[in-house]
């Protein structure tokens, strides 16, 4: 199987923290691959140096095969990687359909188009339709609930049609019953030959949905590899449990 | 056309019809003056509004490009003779497109800061170009002044030229804002101020998208800064890039609804002419700047969003509370 993303050697420090340290690993293409750690062992550091949000001091990434040399939240969105956050964000002002159709990558000669065309505003129905929120579709995204924005904010990545979603606990905070629906969609959208790397607190969910499993701790790769192989690692029941 | 846009049209209509009948129907030559002053503060206020309310940047700054559109014509009228009576106001595109150009590597560089930080970086440019304009004798005569040709207008209408140029201007910002408001543009500007970094990373490109709305709304300000040069004849600097005229239309713009297409021209509306008002009873007492403070804390307390905001919330309420009302009695009747 051909990486989607490689990552090599990402190193991040804060002060005296290494928050990353000399932290490599792949995310095959077809996967959902799951980014588990104890709390600050570098998870969302890691989403953060991989989507540009923050610099490395040292390692790189590879994206579809080419260098990204200054990773850019813009330009590696508009190339296919995109993510959520882990406090869900949207544009609170804005209606769902106006959320969905921002995220919708535009050429220039564009930029003095109408806002939301028809075409889009069916998109953007559509997908909404999909993740249950038809019927909210001209609400202001700031009168969602938690759960619902969480929704909302993984719909809104899909709209550009990205090869690969870097999902930050896209459970954390959520209902069971939004939980299996979130599930789902990942599953869903997995079958259809999207990627995920999945940074979750849920095992279970983590054991039922991903392979492979990159195990961090104190910013270090500790562990990767299946999820039945990584479970039952000492390694990796020491840092969770031990230690 | 759906309903809103033909709303839109009308409104935009009748506007601009009692707008150009104002000077033709009021003759007293102070009125018309409040009239050019009022049309001014609206345009600058729009404008204001079509960076700063739709990307959430505030700059306390533009009235520095109002200053350098101010010298651009009066440089040009004394090095390029522009001619006299309306000609010059044929010379107003270009002070706006040159003005605008030359600030976006300066707003390149602002625009790397936020919140704050923004604010105040752009506040120093408005010292710095009062500066230029205070030193760079040459080409400003520096604090003696700079004298421009008196305009040929029929003494009996002289300032109806001016205020239907202000108007114009005024128009031309609401159509760009509208324009921005219903297009991309807007919606990645709406984005960029609720949440940037979210913005950036679903691959809006910000930087650019803010570029763009600063250089349209630094057009508008360079070229209302034209207007008034040529309307005073003669600019010195404290006048040209006068803090009191940026907060005036910042001010303004909070006060009608900031983000909104016709809140800052309603701001205008409602201030300039009652500063004007109080400054002609009071001003000998200074006591006119109390009467300006009572009507912002008045408003502030009232109206906390802005007039227009506030006043559609009102509406958005009654016509809720209505609905309910409505719907309770029908069942009510079925019911019976």
């Amino acid at each position: 199987m051909t990486a989607l993303l490689e990552v090599l050697g990402l190193t991040k420090r804060f002060g005296g923290v290494t928050a990353v340290d000399a932290c490599s690993f792949d995310v095959p293409a077809g996967t959902i691959t799951a980014l588990v750690g104890p709390n600050g062992s570098g998870k969302t550091t890691a989403f953060n140096l991989i989507t540009g949000y923050t610099r490395p001091d040292a390692g790189s990434i590879r994206f579809a095969d080419a260098p990204v040399s200054r990773p850019d939240p813009t330009r590696l969105a508009r190339s296919g990687l995109t993510r959520t956050f882990q406090q869900a964000r949207t544009f609170a002002d804005l209606t769902l359909v106006q959320n969905l159709v921002a995220a919708l990558q535009q050429p220039w000669r564009a930029a003095f188009r109408r806002a939301v065309r028809p075409p889009e505003a069916a998109r953007a129905r559509e997908l909404l339709e999909e993740f249950g929120l038809a019927a909210l579709a001209q609400e202001r995204a700031g009168n969602l609930s938690y759960g619902q924005k969480k929704l909302l904010e993984f719909a809104t990545v899909l709209m550009g049609e990205p090869r690969l979603v870097l999902l930050d606990e896209p459970t954390a905070g959520v209902n069971p019953v939004l939980v299996e629906q979130i599930e789902e969609r990942i599953r869903d959208l997995n079958a259809r030959g999207l990627t995920f790397l999945v940074v979750e607190h849920n095992m279970n969910l983590v054991m039922r949905l991903c392979d492979p499993v990159v195990v961090l701790d104190h910013g270090m790769k500790l562990a990767e590899g299946r999820p039945d192989e990584v479970r039952s690692d000492p390694r990796v029941l020491d840092a969770y449990l031990g230690g | 056309m759906n309903r809103a846009t033909a709303a839109g049209i009308v409104r935009g209509g009748a506007f601009a019809a009692v707008g150009i009948a104002f000077p033709f129907v009021v003759h007293a030559a102070w009125i018309v003056n409040i009239g050019v002053l009022t049309v001014m503060y609206a345009a600058l206020a729009t404008a204001w509004n079509l960076f700063s309310g739709y990307t959430g940047y505030i700059s306390l700054g533009q009235v520095a490009f109002f200053g350098l559109g101010a010298y651009s014509l009066g440089i040009a009228f004394e090095h390029f003779g522009i001619g006299s009576g309306y000609n010059p106001f044929w010379a107003l595109p270009l002070v706006g497109l040159g003005v605008a150009l030359a600030s976006l590597p300066i707003a390149w560089i602002a625009l790397r800061t936020r919140h704050m930080t923004f604010a105040i970086v752009t506040l120093t440019l408005l010292f710095i170009v009062q500066q230029l304009a205070f030193n760079l004798r040459s080409l400003t005569h520096g604090s003696s002044g700079l004298m421009l040709p008196t305009p040929s207008f029929a003494i009996d209408n002289y300032d109806r030229p001016f205020y239907l140029a202000m108007l114009a201007l005024l128009l031309l910002a609401l159509g760009l804002c509208r324009l921005v408001l219903r297009s991309k543009l807007g919606l990645m500007l709406l984005a960029i101020r609720e949440d940037e970094e979210k913005a950036r990373g679903l691959g809006v490109r910000v930087t650019t998208a803010k570029l763009i709305a600063w250089w349209l709304s630094i057009a508008v300000t360079a070229m209302v800064g034209g207007v008034w040069a040529y309307y005073l004849t003669f600019i010195y600097p404290e006048f040209a890039v006068d803090p009191l005229v940026m907060i005036g239309a910042v001010l303004m713009t909070f006060l009608g609804g900031r983000g909104t297409l016709w809140g800052p021209a309603i701001g205008a509306i409602v201030l300039v002419p009652a500063q004007q008002y109080m400054l002609t009873r009071l001003g000998a007492s200074q006591l006119y700047l109390v009467g300006y403070a009572a009507v912002f804390i008045v408003v502030l307390l009232l109206l906390p969003r802005g007039i227009l905001p506030s006043l559609q919330d009102a509406l958005a309420r009654s016509r809720e509370r209505q609905r309910t009302r409505r719907n309770r009695i029908a069942r009510r009747e079925a019911a019976v």
